[in-house]
């Protein structure tokens, strides 16, 4: 079994996160990143299905970003994952998720022009981007059935059935390999990489690959082939101090009015 | 704000941050109300265990990360600003591995060190008595050979992790000199013949059982006897020394911790119309009290390299030790002062930083006797 999971370097949400002045593009180089924490599932889970059966499954993790990218393959390296590609061109810069797509799915075919790719695992969105559509695009461009926001994922075979919870129903669907797969942070607990796990990473392949490499067209991809332009970023305004309800008695009907007052219920 | 770290390998600065990942998701949330309720974390000495952070220094063939003391001491140290009762368990644990990883025999490093190092069997070091604290060569528990065992027979004091560990690295009588009549054993949790006090009433480290262990006739196979007979003082002086600079990096870790927290809270409280942090008597207070950390982690750092190059380090582990913790005394005390009123709160983490400040100048040998070892050393260097 051959899994690539699609993994994200994104800007520490707990650290100070900017706009470049200039592009308006989500600064990259200016602050600390890791893997982002939805991909964290998606790398738990693949480790877990690799490991099922006669355990020989193989785990590719594969990310598209900046030179700095690297340390969320790195990261899901020391997890377990057993080899990773990276692919980094400046002309990746500011792609949406249309261009981002078609990075990945070039990239995916390539991985799996030796043996064939049987599942391609995406976390449910970027904790940044937090648009969640790249699954959908990437399976559309692979020609692959797509199942994704899966909270609990079953493999019989090469059949991969997947619980999805809805806001007023839970599904079931089943899918056949190939299949590309997203999962929520419902799925699993990730584990921590341990210090061999570290050690180990050191030895694993890495792959950097250019849009050359990839045979992708420059001009498809970047800020401006992206189908959606920033015009102005600002800073959120401070949080205003809140209100305070006094319960002398009808401070139910105080909280009804202010919800119904700021039209939320 | 993470401490900038001079770390020797791109494998040492990931492992620093995995260790901060852990700390911050695992051990920092929870520290406060586990000490609050005198609760033991069992568990996350598994979770540290699975990580490779308890058999860091130890050889590869041992299961161990082939660590230098820079390296894991630094670990420590982080492990200790978000909980100090772990961090001390871990160096407790690491003393307790030490024996059988340096003076056991192949069989019982094959059979004991992988659970050991893994984390799946947590250990205690029994050396102090209720009549031999300083003064360890006072000791009194004995064990007598009787066959292919020993029988075991005394109480040993203030034992961390009594009644929680799996095994028990014992330091026992088995001959009437005052330091070569001392042995060694490996003694497993459960062995008939061994119970527990009452765990101590703490002022700090409550997350941390400590309790006297009893031996009434607990018979021991001889084969758990680690190295040889008479080896035992040997045996747990040289653990000491490493124990000794583990005391100072997670002394050196809740001082970090201390002035972190000192600090935060001064740029944000207001008095006379601006923030505490812009008057100079405060300045002066935060600058004196970094100092002291940044003293603390360069002294330890010194001896643990001593240590990493094979030269002797006996002396230096003293000096960390005294250094850093002192120095944790003074900085968690100001800490205290900074935060006014509000420190001397359970609401805040810092009275309770200072109360574990306290232990650290008092075990793994008292400061005094720290000084002794210290002085010592001056005095026959100086007579040549
Ligand atoms: C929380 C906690 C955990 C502990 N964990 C362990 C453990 O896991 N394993 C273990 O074996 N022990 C452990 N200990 C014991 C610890 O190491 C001893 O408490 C310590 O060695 C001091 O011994 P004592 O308490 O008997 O004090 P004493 O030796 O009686 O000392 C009392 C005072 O006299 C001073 N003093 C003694 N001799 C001299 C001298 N020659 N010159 C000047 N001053 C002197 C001391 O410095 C001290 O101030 C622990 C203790 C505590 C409180």
């Amino acid at each position: 079994m051959k899994i690539v999971v699609c993994v994200k370097h994104v800007p520490d949400a707990t650290a100070k996160r900017s706009f470049d002045a200039a592009d308006h593009t989500v600064d990259r180089a200016g602050v600390d990143g890791l893997l982002s924490e939805l991909d964290e599932y998606a790398v738990e889970e693949a480790l877990t299905i690799a490991a099922a059966g006669d355990g020989d499954g193989e785990v590719v993790v594969l990310t598209v970003g900046p030179e700095q990218a690297l340390d969320a393959a790195r990261k899901s390296l020391q997890m377990g994952a057993h080899a990773a590609v990276h692919v980094v061109d400046d002309a990746v810069h500011g792609s949406d998720a249309f261009g981002t797509s078609l990075v990945l799915a070039k990239a995916v075919e390539k991985i799996g022009s030796d043996t064939p790719v049987d599942i391609v695992l995406c976390g449910m969105a970027s904790t940044d981007g937090a648009m969640g559509v790249v699954p959908a695009m990437l399976a559309e461009r692979l020609g692959l059935p797509q199942v994704t926001f899966a909270a609990e994922v079953t493999i019989d075979g090469t059949k991969v059935t997947a619980r999805r919870d809805g806001d007023v129903a839970t599904e079931t669907v089943e899918a056949t390999m190939p299949l590309v797969l997203s999962v929520t942070d419902q799925i699993n607990e990730p584990r921590y990489p341990s210090f061999k796990g570290i050690m180990a990473a050191k030895k694993k392949t890495v792959e950097t690959w250019s849009l050359a490499d990839l045979g992708v067209d420059p001009s498809e991809v970047g800020l401006a082939a992206a189908w959606t332009s920033v015009q102005e970023v600002a800073a959120r305004p401070p949080r205003s101090h809140g209100e305070v309800v006094t319960d002398d008695g009808d401070g139910g009907r105080q909280l009804v009015e202010y919800l119904a007052g700021q039209k939320l219920i | 704000m993470p401490v900038d770290r001079l770390l020797p390998t791109d494998e040492s600065r990931d492992l620093l941050a995995l260790v901060r990942q852990i700390a911050a998701e695992q051990l920092t949330p929870r520290a406060a109300d586990d000490e609050a309720a005198s609760r033991f974390p069992r568990d996350v000495f598994g979770l540290l265990g699975r990580a490779g952070l308890l058999s860091l220094p130890y050889p590869e063939e041992f299961g161990g990360g082939d660590q230098p003391y820079e390296v894991y001491l630094q670990v420590l140290e982080e492990i200790a600003s978000a909980w100090m009762s772990v961090a001390v368990g871990t160096g407790v644990h690491a003393l307790s591995c030490w024996a059988i990883a340096g003076f056991g025999s192949h069989e019982q490093r094959k059979a004991l060190l992988p659970d050991m190092l893994g984390g799946e069997q947590l250990g205690a070091y029994c050396l102090s008595e209720p009549q031999a604290g300083s003064d360890v060569a006072a000791m009194s528990t004995r064990a007598v050979r009787d066959g292919d065992h020993y029988v075991l027979t005394g109480t040993k004091a203030w034992i961390t992790h009594g009644g929680e560990a799996d095994f028990y690295l014992v330091f026992a009588r088995t001959g009437d000199d005052r330091t070569r009549g001392i042995s060694a054993f490996h003694v497993p949790a459960g062995s008939a013949g061994m119970d527990f006090g009452a765990p101590e009433r703490k002022m700090g480290l409550t997350g941390s059982t400590t309790t006297q262990v009893l031996f009434d006739g607990c018979r021991v196979p001889a084969g758990h006897l680690i190295g040889a007979e008479g080896q035992g003082m040997h045996i747990a002086l040289a653990a000491l020394d490493s124990g000794r600079l583990a005391i100072a990096a997670a002394a050196t870790g809740l001082a970090q911790a201390a002035l972190d927290a000192a600090a935060a809270y001064a740029v944000g409280r207001e008095q006379f119309g601006k923030p505490i942090s812009d008057f100079q008597g405060m300045q002066f207070l935060l600058a004196d009290m970094a100092a002291a950390v940044e003293q603390s982690r360069a002294t330890y750092l010194y001896a643990a390299k001593r240590r990493d190059a094979g030269l002797a380090y006996s002396r230096q582990a003293s000096i960390a030790k005294l250094t850093a913790t002192d120095a944790a005394m003074r900085v968690t005390t100001d800490a205290v002062q900074v935060l006014g009123g509000s420190g001397y709160t359970r609401d805040y983490p810092v009275e309770r930083y200072m109360r574990e400040a306290k232990i650290t100048q008092i075990f793994e040998g008292t400061n005094q006797v720290q000084r002794m070892v210290i002085g010592r050393d001056v005095v026959r260097a100086a007579r040549g």
